[in-house]
């Protein structure tokens, strides 16, 4: 019998993935945090979808008020990482790590990474 | 029984009218235009599907409820598109300022000569 | 809805789900992404309602959709500005790991989801706490059990969040420039008195406050809850300030800074009081209504300026 808990728990297994993969693969900061995210509300899915696979009565409550809990954190953390990524280009002038830039596509970037006056 | 006919008649047209605006988003070439399709065809498309629902509601509360919901989306959606064709104008008068030779040729002919 | 019908719609919802977490990751346009995002919240708060978790799905809708929605536009708008005016992806940013690379943490990925999906399959049937969090509600001095879970069968980890939520705050604060402490927080607002953004910012705020104050007082009976009714709070002060109906607070205000600190110390306090009465936290079964209530009002306003604030961020930089 496939019920909806099936479906939102595997929806949640497979958006888990596509977050790790985005979060490993996107150099963009805000990209990765967008990918943070996706794997954030796939643990919450995948989790509520095990709250909620008995086909009778209520799910169970207190998954529910974690989650409720999580997604409230994972603004609060969403917040600072806005703030940190918001600061760091404002240093570097660049929206992704250094290290990033100068490994993928082989070899060193030619990139200024002088501070801008401040 | 004839509710229930009003009702799939009726959301079904809605449908119709939201599949438009989504063909008007995807085929039009610039954000006035874009937006012209969207909110003209949603606008009619959610007051239809409200109508189709108001059949189906069962008590006068729900009712209400539906047409609250309508009010608040067209306001919504009246002040969005509103604030979008502005911003919208004002990046394309800024990048006429900046560059005589503007990205996006659909753009600059909407615009009149800068 | 049953039977096949709600199996179509189910996997159409989860398929919607992908597809938008998809774009989300892979789009070129990093707007755009963010757009995808944000509708991606919406098909995932519809999955919680599917899943008969209405408490959760009012939350995502308005925390997982819409206020990250205002976080993440308004940090790509503040993103475009320092860095190249005109798009927002150097050529730099764009550049992706090698085929190779991408290939591998493709497997990885693909087999995390794999295990955790057969993981999720072969797990045995159980109700979990249900039965007993339902045996207990008569005593917990409300009646929807997600609010019985959060304010006083787990109220450690509702305080604790608040907690975390305004170490979130701090640190963010803590990343202003020196000479932008005390100014304004977020980025300045330019809407023009007497236009469409200030006629909407005077018609919505009512039915706002009416929604937030609601849901939080149905809470303790219904779905709702401090959680849910001080996002939509924190969502009609966000709307009042960019409409320029009222100014943005600054960040060394004393009673902002009260407001903020209201909720977790009025759950201390309670639950210190607890505490002499025997257990740190525990509500008496004959107080426990009045008292989770004056919880979630306290919380409310906290959690509502406490988020609105989150979504400011720090001050523009001065140009």
């Amino acid at each position: 019998m496939i019920t909806s808990a099936t479906i939102f728990g595997l929806c949640g297994a497979a958006l888990i993935g596509l977050g790790l993969y985005g979060f490993v693969t996107q150099v963009h900061l805000l990209r990765r945090l967008l990918a943070f995210n996706v794997i954030g509300s796939g643990i919450f899915l995948l989790f509520g979808a095990t709250a909620a696979r008995t086909p009778t009565g209520a799910t169970d409550p207190v998954p529910q008020a974690l989650i409720i809990t999580g997604i409230v954190v994972a603004l609060a953390a969403t917040a600072l990482g806005v703030g940190l990524v918001l600061a760091y280009v404002r240093i570097s002038g660049k929206a992704c790590l250094p290290e990033d830039a100068d490994t993928i596509d082989g070899g060193p970037h030619p990139s200024s990474h002088e501070d801008p006056p401040e | 029984m004839l509710a229930d006919a009003l009702t799939i008649v009726l959301t079904g047209t809605g449908m119709l009218f939201f599949f438009a605006g989504t063909a008007g988003i995807i085929r039009f070439p610039d954000t006035l235009s874009r937006l012209h399709a969207l909110t003209k065809a949603d606008n009619v498309g959610l007051g239809l599907l409200i109508l189709g629902l108001a059949f189906q509601a069962p008590d006068l509360l729900t009712l209400g409820k539906l047409a609250l919901v309508w009010a608040l989306a067209l306001v919504a959606a009246g002040t969005t598109a509103q604030l979008v064709a502005r911003s919208a104008w004002q990046s394309g008068e800024q990048s006429a300022e900046r560059s005589a030779d503007a990205h996006d040729p659909a753009e600059s002919t909407l615009r009149g000569d800068p | 809805m049953t039977g096949i019908s709600a199996l179509g719609f189910d996997l159409i919802l989860a398929a919607l789900i992908l597809g938008a977490g998809l774009f989300a990751i892979t789009v070129r346009d990093l707007f755009g992404a963010v757009v995808f995002f944000i509708v991606y919240g919406v098909f995932v708060a519809i999955a919680w309602l599917r899943l008969g978790a209405i408490d959760v799905a009012l939350t995502e809708a308005a925390l997982g959709a819409g206020l990250t929605g205002v976080l993440l536009i308004g940090a790509v708008a503040r993103l475009s500005r320092v860095t190249t005016p005109a798009g927002n992806n150097t050529s730099d940013e764009m550049r992706r790991p090698p085929a190779g690379a991408r290939l591998a943490s493709m497997v990885v990925a693909g087999s995390i989801s794999g295990v955790l999906g057969w993981a999720f399959l072969s797990l045995p049937d159980s109700t979990g706490l249900r039965d007993a969090v339902a045996d207990n509600l008569a005593v917990s001095g409300s009646a929807n059990p997600v609010t019985a879970v959060l304010i006083n069968f787990r109220g450690w980890d509702t305080l604790l969040e608040s907690v975390v939520l305004l170490a979130a705050l701090v640190g963010l604060w803590s990343l202003a420039r020196d000479r932008d402490w005390g100014r304004r927080a977020g980025l300045r607002q330019h809407a023009r008195p007497g236009g469409v953004m200030a006629t909407f910012g005077r018609l919505l705020p009512p039915f706002g406050l009416l929604l937030g104050v609601y849901l939080v007082w149905a809470g303790s009976s219904y779905p709702g809850g401090a959680f849910q009714g001080g996002t939509v709070l924190a969502a009609v002060w966000l709307l009042i300030m960019m409409a320029g109906l009222m100014p943005v607070p600054r960040m060394v205000s004393v009673g902002l800074r009260a407001v903020l600190v209201a909720g977790p110390l009025v759950f201390l306090g309670i639950g210190i009081a607890g505490a002499m009465a025997g257990t740190f936290l525990g509500l008496p079964p004959t107080y426990a209504k009045p008292l989770i209530l004056t919880i979630e009002a306290a919380l409310t306003l906290s959690i509502a300026a406490t988020l609105a604030l989150l979504v400011l961020g720090t001050p523009d930089p001065s140009p």
